[in-house]
């Protein structure tokens, strides 16, 4: 990985000239060269993840027990195909890689919104308690009242809400620190993976194996119920996602320079959180916490773009790009087997973050 | 390299040689009151902290007792005192209680007295090397490590026995661990809190995929390792006593020699360098302790959560920050914890038991979470 930062011979030309207009404006125009090429450099990564996106979603549509050419496909989703297909297609396959696709996207920005806001790539809702909120309520539910389908989903939903919302409220002390946040969170995270490991031993071992197939994340059975949901709830919080943006680029400066930036620090964070957490939760709700998707996401994101911005649409991206190829590996790369998707991200996920951090030579670029 | 040359010149004895230096030395007996004075008050003003400090040892010892105590006296079937010395003393095989005393409890009491000093000893040890509050075996990828070998074992080797566990779960932590030092000590800067913790979550995560994948597909693999998982002192005989105690011993030698050299690391790596101190090779000393520690006592006893987290940071409350204090009071602490936590999970569920590794996280998080919000621990 080479670095493409403006050479230092034209910065020192332009800026110790002799100091008349002329000079001016070249470091104008090297700076402004220099914008751009890392803009650009974002702009392509963005396109070149949305394409792969896009492929992966093609592929994991053709691919599966009755092959379907990618030209059928695209056929099929614009409703000239036969009827066959087009029921293989938009009834069983399409609602997953659709709902893969989404997950992916909202663990990747969730995670990426919680690394910025807390300046700690540690910080996710995978280890500071979140999905281990959702988890608990949901293993609770599957285990102690028997649910199933949409009521997991739920109370899922709802322990995520209720974690963070008690993880915010415990953190509280005159503001709300995104250290101590995090701290609070992994302690948090404590009580309920020994709540979720004490109804495992307390059940059957049949439903105990169902409750550990949910904790890992699987885009089996879905179906258009939870597609919907889901794609109400991203509709609901990209945007809020894009205006929060703005303020968050101020908190990463710290909280002191947000604030005399005319931010308002405990406010913006407060709904950075609710964002981040119900990103996480509408995810988690639809197809289970997805081990690592919200970890990595944003640490590939920002290695690629070689920015030091926020990167949270290639995040998304990301996001997407690793449940999508992870479905697709987890269904079809080991023949007769089927693995849900959360043990592929994980087995995938993590080599890559450990080449990350033994390649990573300069300070600050640990995460 | 000119004023440390001066410095040494000057503690070597050497008369003064500035103007400076004599205008300080005749100041004598006056101001070596007024400057000299912390220094003396903190060598003089030890002796009582020392001495009182050395008197909590003796009073965690009594707890110590009190808890073992009440761990062979509690149980679903509650045996008094007396009886418990009887079998003690002179053990009859016909009498039921005598069997219950010689067959469970003791066992479990001496596997929970083990355990538990070695995770407090580790803990200890683990968050002086890596100056991180945060530090615990399990962020370091041991209980993952030690999980999946155990899954291994159970689902290809067939083993079932709590005994045949116990190697399986040693060599896997101590492969985790060292894999997650070895990538994090890659690169110019070495070991890191961040890199240490990022490494240990991302070894946990791909080893915990692996571990899931064949529980997904074992239902039989499953339903024996969700029980080993959870951290429980239940079940384990003397023969696991007898296998880990070796290792454990050793381990607690080499982390109690240790705290001089934390104490040292605790300044830096560049003041320790300058001290003398050989940093890469000592760190490396106390991450061998850890990992003896840490995998034998998981091996033993399953993934115990949070006892090594939590009790050092009780220990430095009481101490302060010197390692030679805190590393004997981790030790002493943390198995009164786990032994009491043992037997509130052996009386909140009668006739059944909670595991003891969900009593301690239970008890240990909320006095975690109390104690970040209270004190600036993010800081350490």
């Amino acid at each position: 990985m080479t670095k493409s930062l403006p050479t230092p011979a034209l910065d020192r030309d332009a800026l110790v000239g002799t100091g008349d207009g002329a000079d001016l404006l070249r470091a104008r125009r090297v700076v402004s060269a220099a914008r751009l090429r890392r803009g650009g450099r974002a702009t392509a990564v963005t396109l070149v993840l949305a394409v792969a996106v896009v492929l992966v979603f093609g592929v994991s549509l053709s691919l599966g027990e009755f092959p379907i050419p990618l030209r059928d496909v695209a056929a099929s989703l614009v409703g000239l195909a036969d009827p066959a297909t087009e029921f293989v297609v938009r009834d069983l396959r399409l609602p997953r890689a659709l709902v893969g696709i989404l997950v992916g996207a909202a663990f990747g920005l969730s995670g990426a919104l919680f690394q910025s806001m807390v300046r700690n790539p540690l910080a996710s809702p995978d280890i500071i308690g979140i999905t281990s909120g959702a988890s608990a309520a949901a293993v609770f539910g599957i285990v102690v009242l028997g649910l199933g389908g949409v009521a997991v989903s739920v109370s899922a939903l709802a322990g995520a809400m209720l974690t963070a919302l008690a993880i915010y409220l415990l953190a509280w002390r005159r503001g709300v620190s995104g250290y101590r946040l995090v701290l609070v969170g992994i302690g948090a995270a404590a009580i309920l993976n020994s709540a979720v490991s004490y109804l495992m031993t307390r059940s059957r071992v049949d439903t105990a194996q169902q409750a550990l197939a949910w904790m890992t994340g699987s885009l089996n059975a879905r179906t258009w119920d939870h597609v919907v949901p889901l794609t109400i709830g991203m509709a609901v919080l990209l945007p809020l996602v894009v205006a929060l943006s703005r303020p968050l680029r101020a908190l990463q400066l710290g909280d002191a320079a947000a604030t005399s930036l005319g931010v308002g620090v405990e406010r913006s964070r407060l709904g950075l959180v609710l964002v981040a957490v119900a990103l996480a939760g509408v995810a988690t709700a639809a197809a289970g916490p997805v081990a690592f998707v919200a970890f990595l996401s944003a640490p590939i994101a920002r290695r690629l773009t070689r920015g030091a911005g926020l990167a949270l649409l290639p995040a998304a991206l990301v996001g997407a790009l690793v449940v999508g190829l992870g479905d697709v590996v987890g269904q079809h790369l080991v023949s007769g087997a089927q693995f849900p998707v959360g043990v592929v991200t994980g087995a995938v996920g993590a080599p890559y973050l450990l080449w990350l951090l033994a390649v990573s030579n300069r300070v600050g670029r640990g995460g | 390299m000119v004023p440390a040359a001066s410095a040494v010149a000057s503690r070597g004895g050497t008369p003064p040689m500035n103007p400076a230096d004599q205008d300080l030395a005749p100041a004598g007996p006056a101001g070596s009151l007024r400057t000299a004075d912390p220094a003396a008050r903190t060598t003089t003003g030890r002796r009582a902290p020392r001495r009182r400090l050395a008197a909590g040892l003796v009073v965690l010892a009594v707890l110590l007792v009190a808890a073992a105590v009440a761990s062979l006296v509690v149980g679903t079937r509650p045996i008094p005192f007396g009886i418990v010395l009887d079998a003690l003393r002179d053990v009859d095989p016909t009498n039921p209680d005598h069997l219950v005393i010689w067959e469970l409890r003791l066992p479990r009491t001496l596997v929970g007295l083990l355990v538990g000093g070695a995770l407090g000893l580790a803990g200890a040890v683990m968050q002086g090397v890596a100056r991180n509050p945060l530090a615990d075996p399990g962020i370091l990828g041991v209980n993952a490590g030690a999980s999946f070998f155990v899954v291994v074992a159970i689902s290809l080797l067939g083993v079932t026995t709590l005994t045949g566990y116990v190697w399986f779960g040693f060599l896997g932590a101590a492969l985790a661990t060292a894999v997650v030092y070895g990538i994090a000590a890659a690169g110019r800067e070495g070991a890191t809190p961040v890199k240490l913790a990022l490494a240990g979550a991302a070894v946990s995560a791909a080893l915990t995929s692996l571990t899931t994948a064949v529980l997904l597909t074992d239902v039989d693999t499953f339903d024996q390792f969700r029980f080993w998982q959870v951290g429980s002192l239940a079940g384990r005989d003397l023969t696991i006593f007898w296998q880990v105690l070796p290792f454990l011993l050793v381990g607690v030698v080499l982390a109690l020699c240790c705290g001089r050299v934390l104490n040292t690391l605790s300044l830096g790596d560049d003041v320790a360098r300058a001290l003398g101190q050989r940093v890469a090779l000592s760190r490396g000393l106390a991450g061998l302790a850890v990992v003896v520690l840490c995998g034998a006592a998981t091996a033993a006893a399953g993934p115990i959560a949070f006892i090594g987290l939590t009790i050092p940071h009780i220990a430095r409350a009481i101490t302060g920050p010197d390692h030679r204090w805190v590393l004997p009071y981790s030790m002493m602490l943390a198995p009164v914890l786990l032994l009491v936590a043992d037997v509130l999970g052996r009386v909140i569920a009668r006739p059944g038991e909670v595991q003891v590794g969900i009593v301690t996280a239970v008890i240990g998080a909320p006095f975690f979470i109390a104690l970040v919000r209270r004190s600036r621990v993010a800081e350490l």
